[in-house]
């Protein structure tokens, strides 16, 4: 692929897919739990570099993509407030809801601001004190403790005006729920390295043993994921399932004590429903009691929220990895970057359009033909 | 879902409640969050999500970093101001088009797998 030839370390890439080659002797079906993990694989085209059987499946990891639509569409209903400035990461502007996205909000005089931190949020809660300013508070575990830090400052500098719109979402439940669906075909997990960053590795050897999985910690640039798909090649290979870290210049096993001490004091675990996949138990934060007054879900009180999701959208089974992004008959058709139907196909972390931005067209029926053993996956 | 940028922390600023550095990313300095690094001194580097510092790494691992994802041109996407940030979300505009009959872009339809690498979309975030 262009990208990769023109990557610094194309010679190291190359001899690290060598020997991922000499090794693998079967097919092997490995997941990316992360969406930064399936850009970058797209975008660097490494799973082209992969032995015919070796499949990378794409995960859930992508926080844009599994926001729940009745969140995006309180969201909508919050940002229309006057009085509200409604701040955002950028990515969520185009996520369809129902009727609408942020932009068309803004568009019809909602004042809605795209902020690179929680913390600029915070900042703008204090100078507009007649005014209600809310974050949306989307992200796994890499992201809460930001969002955690602004909830935490705020209520300490006793910014009354300022809210969160919290829908975090955690891996390991997620990893759990992916292996425990009827018909999973995943073999080994890449865990995301900066999730990891923040929480360590701690909590996955007892899904290793459970589940008897390979998992490796694993970075984003080309050369990290190859050699994480090389780490878990040689355990599936060899029979063993353990927690490796690949991503040890970043990635400690206990992870990022500071952080896990304030979100343990700001969140705490919930249930939690994901766009296109549903209610997993256990899988997501909240903010608890002793914030729950910067919750702008209690604040506002939006109710009479009707969902309708594009019938023609099959974002949940690309999040699922059932099956790639071409397999959906409305990839590159009605559904686009333009104009999405799902907010796989908005974020630049969501598989629909990491394939359509790389030119992966290839059809359903290509990929039948090609034995990509996915496409009689469950339909939801 | 969770890209972070490395960065050098070239001063240490005391903003009452938090501990705030001033982070260069190769050129680009941005006030950042240091209270989750508290070993992070001046002159060291760490790696930075939506604003904060969430772990240190050593200089040639994040010089390297950088220079990679300034080649990628991750490094502008990530680093953008409010207003770049929303005119390159604004760039792809979504309307929801559950009828089926919006525009359907097919120009950069191929039929095979040989369809051009191009049209990287570089909007978004990027958690």
């Amino acid at each position: 692929m262009k990208y990769l030839t023109e990557f610094r370390n194309g010679e190291i890439a190359q001899r690290i897919a060598r020997e991922i080659h000499s090794v693998a002797t079967r097919p092997w079906k490995i997941m990316e739990v992360c969406g930064g993990q399936t850009h970058s694989i797209i975008r660097n085209g490494i799973d082209q570099m992969l032995p015919a059987g070796i499949e990378m499946i794409h995960g859930p990891g992508c926080p844009v993509c599994v926001t729940p639509l009745e969140l995006i569409d309180k969201a909508l209903a919050i940002a229309a407030q006057p009085g509200v400035i409604f701040c955002s990461f950028g990515d969520m502007l185009r996520v369809p809801g129902t009727d609408a996205d942020l932009f068309q909000v803004k568009g019809s005089g909602g004042d809605v601001r795209v902020v690179y931190s929680p913390l600029d949020a915070v900042e703008l809660a204090a100078k507009n004190p007649d005014r209600q300013v809310v974050f949306f508070g989307v992200g796994f575990e890499t992201t809460a403790p930001a969002n955690a830090m602004s909830v935490h400052l705020a209520k300490r500098r006793g910014l009354a005006n300022f809210s969160l719109l919290v829908s975090h979402v955690l891996v390991p439940p997620a990893i759990e729920a992916i292996l425990q669906s009827p018909g999973n075909k995943v073999q080994a997990f890449l865990l995301a390295g900066h999730v990891c960053s923040v929480m360590g590795y701690w909590e996955y050897p007892p899904l290793a043993e459970k589940y008897s999985i390979p998992l490796v910690v694993t970075g984003f640039e080309p050369l990290d994921l190859l050699d994480g798909i090389r780490r878990a090649v040689i355990q599936l290979e060899a029979g063993r399932h353990e927690v490796e870290n690949a991503y040890s210049r970043v990635v400690t096993f206990e992870g990022n004590r500071a952080a896990q001490k304030l979100l343990a004091e700001v969140f705490e675990v919930t249930d939690r429903a994901w766009r296109g996949i549903g209610v997993i138990p256990k899988s997501g934060w909240r903010l608890n009691e002793a914030y729950r007054a910067f919750d702008a879900e209690e604040r506002f009180h939006i109710t009479g929220i009707h969902t309708e999701e594009s019938p023609l959208c099959r974002a949940g089974d690309v999040l699922r990895g059932a099956i790639k992004p071409a397999e959906c008959a409305a990839f590159g058709k009605e559904c686009t970057p333009r104009h999405p139907l799902g907010a796989t196909m908005v974020s630049s972390e969501g598989a629909c359009a990491a394939y359509y931005n790389y030119g992966r067209f290839i059809s359903a029926e290509e990929l039948a033909t090609a034995g990509s053993g996915l496409t009689g996956a469950a339909h939801a | 879902m969770c890209l972070a940028i490395p960065g050098k922390v070239e001063e240490i600023i005391a903003d009452g409640l938090i501990r705030v550095g001033r982070v260069n990313f190769g050129g680009v300095v941005k006030r950042v969050c240091l209270d989750y690094v508290p070993d992070v001194q001046v002159g060291d580097y760490t790696i930075v999500h939506v604003g904060f510092a969430i772990s240190k790494i050593d200089e040639e691992t994040a010089e390297q970093t950088l220079r990679d994802f300034r080649e990628l041109g991750i490094l502008d996407e990530e680093l953008a101001s409010e207003e770049e940030a929303f005119a390159r979300a604004a760039k792809a505009p979504q309307s929801p088009c559950p009828d089926g009959g919006c525009s359907t872009d097919s120009q950069f339809i191929k039929p095979n797998t040989e369809a051009p690498a191009g049209n990287p979309d570089r909007s978004g975030s990027g958690k």
